[in-house]
């Protein structure tokens, strides 16, 4: 069956499952016993393995049905839902993000197995039906476990070099022993967190069996340790110990001179290596006999995933449209084709008669065409939901990694932009979080310190203020340090120290925006490189938005992005200057002023008026466009205010003609030299109108 | 050896047919005195003058944008990339639409549309852009048409970002 024409409904309904999943599995993580999440998160899991099924992608389906018999599970009460399951499930979810893109860029799911996921996921399923265990951990478990282990270890030359030699340097070389507690359901995970924490202290020269095969869980339940360390071994027995869920770790200083084992020897002692060397050829789990060679497959995934990146996605962008609104398009479609039959019949009558039923047809045809306008605008808007609720998921993994606690708040997921706003605006929200997040909150100890609640809290609202719909994104940390930014930007040169003295702190936290400027005293892998918010900003900008903080030191930071509800349609005020026709997007006109020539004032030789307490410059449009003006110098003034931010500026011009709302076309490639226009429109005659870019002139 | 003729052959008589039957059609335009030939696979329209609007701080052959079926493209003088006169707006004026693959399409204005030829691709001659006048660099080579001369401009070639 070729099922190429339902890929785009594939790629949307798994997307939306997808993110189901996300949004119920957090809630499942906080609220564990809810039925009524188990069987949404079953449902989902349940529909997406029949789509993946379905569309042919085996992978896919494979992982999907062991995420649905562990929800399956978890839904007759066998399995208990548990922080462990909750981080693999989470993996899952990003694993099966992956074949989707990999579809949507190739239509093709890709290599990786992801056997390890399906490997943790059976091993959930096989915590509850203990008899049930796979016939690799009943072979190897015959094995003695604990003891005295690394002993046995046959060690090559050039490691044995390596201990000699960290000897000499006064390091101690310990082996360790890990054993795993029996009914430990993620060994793997448990081990990789004593590596972590052994790590810390030491340097793992020797791991039996080896690192990736711990990871793989290829190991029954112990595990044993050659380090390298300066720390003692019970710092180092601590340390592996205090990972949960392990038994006892066995430790002791390994004398380098002592004859060691020959390898041959070792094989006839040691009845546990020869297993475990043999276990990656064992066909145990089911999936492994329908992928084989799932071992090499999975480390040329990446490599192949990289270079099939820059291929054109094979599927186009949809937007999913509520029926009631075509409906209504299709209605208004239907009154057009009336009012041009009504003004066809009305050109066929006399003249005499047509002028009055002529004038009523047109002012039909426009209410028609208004309408109509409107409902192709609300096709193309679309929720921010979409954007939004992986927000909550990024939040919960960044208070892992960051060891911070914090909550997410969001609010007006419902509120609707335009498509390709939507699109563009997720990465801009995703770096301001993560900078909440990792720079905006403190610890909890110097939470608590201070008096506030010990779990941060970041809020995302937005909403609609007129023609543009509001993004905030708030934390309740600790602001910005407005003389630290000083201090950096003075030490960076950005900034001479007469310069800081002048500026106010709105102008010094402004600073952040420019590239390469970041005041993380660390630089972490979450943010604080520097690149963030001048990418931010200029992303923001380029969707005809912006971009404003407000903070209190000790209370937290607002970032207040600003959009307009739409790229394609403004609302504008169209001015003439000379004998040009100019638009200026009405979204940053505050008001329209008559002044007499006498109301300029001069300072530093540059024109300014004094308008109700406040100083506005003020630029005429035309000297800045090279057009004579239209009138002489002693006219009253017509003055538009406009504000970038907090500033204002007013622009001088010759006639206003009034307010429309106008198509923006684009220049093209030629008309870029222009920095303060940033569009055109074709008004009703035909003519095109240019319009203005205030934000490039202010 | 026999074979080996034959498709000799059959190649000279492929080359001598391509000779005859490969004509290009060029639209012939003037500027002021002299005439030039465009290509007509570049063609997209060729519309009366109309009002330009004016983009402001722009170079002066770039004489601003204009409305075609709703779509905004820019207008540029032919007269001035060729650096002569200022154009002089007269009842046989047009603005001939191009489309470009890189920049989309991009309109010239010229003085007066003449006709079609089609010229076959042994009465076109290249010439050799040595010189460094910018007025020579667009003609990529001169057909020959019932004795006359015809320039033919490459508009594809121009290289609009070092203006």
């Amino acid at each position: 069956m070729d099922v190429s024409q339902y890929l785009e409904i594939f790629l949307d309904e798994t997307k939306e499952h997808l993110q189901n999943l996300n949004t119920q599995i957090l809630e499942l993580e906080s609220d564990p016993e809810n039925m009524d999440t188990i069987n949404e998160i079953f449902r989902a899991a349940h529909s997406l393995k029949g789509m993946a099924g379905t569309m042919g992608f085996k992978r896919m389906q494979n992982l999907t049905h062991d995420m649905e018999n562990v929800f399956s599970e978890v839904r007759t009460g066998n399995i208990k839902v548990q922080p462990e399951m909750i981080d693999v499930l989470f993996q899952c979810l990003d694993a099966l993000e992956e074949y989707t893109d990999n579809i949507q860029t190739s239509a093709n799911e890709g290599t990786n197995d992801n056997e390890i996921l399906i490997r943790q996921l059976n091993d959930i399923l096989n915590g509850v039906n203990g008899s049930n265990q796979t016939e690799e951990a009943v072979a190897v478990s015959d094995a003695p476990v604990g003891g005295e282990k690394w002993n046995d270890i046959v060690l090559e030359d050039s490691q044995l070099a390596v201990l000699k030699e960290a000897k000499k340097q006064g390091k101690k070389v310990y082996g360790l022993n890990v054993v795993v507690e029996a009914g430990c359901v993620l060994k793997a995970a448990r081990a990789f967190l004593v590596f972590k924490a052994v790590e810390e202290i030491a340097e793992i020269v020797v791991s039996v069996p080896v690192a990736q095969e711990v990871e793989e869980e290829k190991f029954d339940r112990d595990f044993t340790l050659i380090v390298l360390t300066e720390a003692g071994l019970e710092d180092l027995v601590k340390a592996a110990e205090s990972v949960s869920e392990i038994e006892k770790v066995l430790g002791g200083e390994i004398d380098l001179d002592q004859p060691r084992p020959e390898k041959n020897a070792q094989k006839a002692q040691e009845p546990v290596s020869p297993k475990e060397e043999k276990a990656p050829q064992t066909p145990v789990p089911v999936q492994e006999a329908v992928k084989p060679a799932a071992g090499t497959a999975q480390k040329q995934a990446p490599a192949g995933g990289r270079k099939q990146a820059p291929a054109k996605p094979v599927v186009n962008r949809t937007v999913r449209v509520d029926i009631e609104k075509l409906d209504s398009l299709m209605n208004l479609v239907s009154e057009l084709i009336i009012a041009k039959n009504s003004l066809v019949s009305a050109s066929s009558q006399d003249q005499t008669k047509m002028n009055g039923s002529f004038n009523e047809h047109i002012e039909y045809l426009e209410s028609v065409t208004t309408n109509l306008h409107e409902s192709v605008m609300k096709v193309r808007m679309v929720p921010i939901e979409s954007v939004v609720n992986k927000f909550p998921r990024m939040i919960r993994d960044l208070s892992k990694k960051l060891n911070k606690k914090m909550e997410l708040y969001m609010t007006g997921e419902e509120t609707e932009l335009d498509r390709t706003v939507v699109d563009e605006i997720g990465d801009p929200l995703m770096h301001l979080l993560r900078n909440s997040a990792d720079h905006g909150l403190e610890s909890a100890e110097i939470r608590a310190e201070r008096g506030k609640d010990p779990v941060g809290s970041i809020f995302l609202d937005a909403y609609q203020d007129g023609n543009n719909v509001v993004i905030e994104v708030r934390d309740d940390g600790n602001g910005i340090d407005v003389d630290k930014v000083r201090a950096k930007a003075i030490e960076r040169g950005t900034i001479t120290q007469a310069q800081a003295a002048n500026m106010s702190d709105k102008d010094i936290i402004n600073l952040l925006f420019l590239p390469s400027f970041s005041t993380a005293k660390e630089v972490t892998d979450v943010s604080g490189r520097g690149v963030g918010l001048d990418v931010v900003k200029s992303k923001i900008e380029s969707l005809s938005g912006e971009v404003e903080v407000k903070s209190t030191l000790g209370e937290g930071s607002t970032w207040t992005i600003r959009l307009p509800l739409t790229l394609a349609i403004i609302q504008a005020l169209m001015v003439v200057v000379g004998d040009e026709k100019y638009a200026i997007s009405l979204g940053c006109i505050q008001i329209l002023e008559d002044l007499s020539p006498s109301d300029i004032k001069l300072v530093q030789n540059k024109e300014v008026i004094h308008l109700r307490g406040t100083v506005i410059p003020l630029i005429r449009l035309n000297e800045v466009l090279d057009v004579e003006s239209s009138r002489s110098q002693d006219d009253n003034l017509i003055v538009v205010i406009v504000k970038k931010g907090d500033q204002q500026v007013g622009l001088v011009v010759d006639e206003l003609i009034g307010q429309q709302e106008i198509v923006i076309k684009p220049l093209g490639k030629y008309m870029k030299q222009c920095k303060f226009i940033s569009g055109a429109t074709i008004l009703g005659d035909g003519e095109i109108a240019l319009i203005l870019d205030t934000n490039a002139l202010i | 050896m026999m074979e080996l003729n034959t498709t000799n052959q059959v190649d000279v008589l492929e080359d001598e047919r391509k000779k005859v039957y490969e004509t290009i059609q060029y639209i012939v335009i003037r500027l002021g005195d002299e005439q030039y030939g465009i290509d007509i696979r570049n063609i997209d329209n060729i519309v009366r003058m109309q009002h330009i609007t004016r983009v402001p701080k722009m170079p002066a052959y770039l004489k601003g944008v204009i409305n075609m079926r709703g779509e905004v493209i820019p207008v540029m003088s032919m007269r001035l990339m060729m650096n002569l006169a200022e154009d002089e707006v007269t009842k046989t004026t047009r603005i001939i639409v191009l489309k470009l693959e890189q920049e989309g399409n991009v309109g010239f204005i010229v003085d007066e549309v003449k006709e079609v030829v089609s010229l076959s691709v042994n009465n076109i001659e290249k010439v050799n852009n040595n010189s460094k006048d910018e007025k020579t660099d667009l003609i990529s080579a001169v057909g020959k048409h019932n004795g006359e001369l015809i320039s033919l401009v490459d508009l594809s070639a121009i290289n609009f970002e070092d203006n």
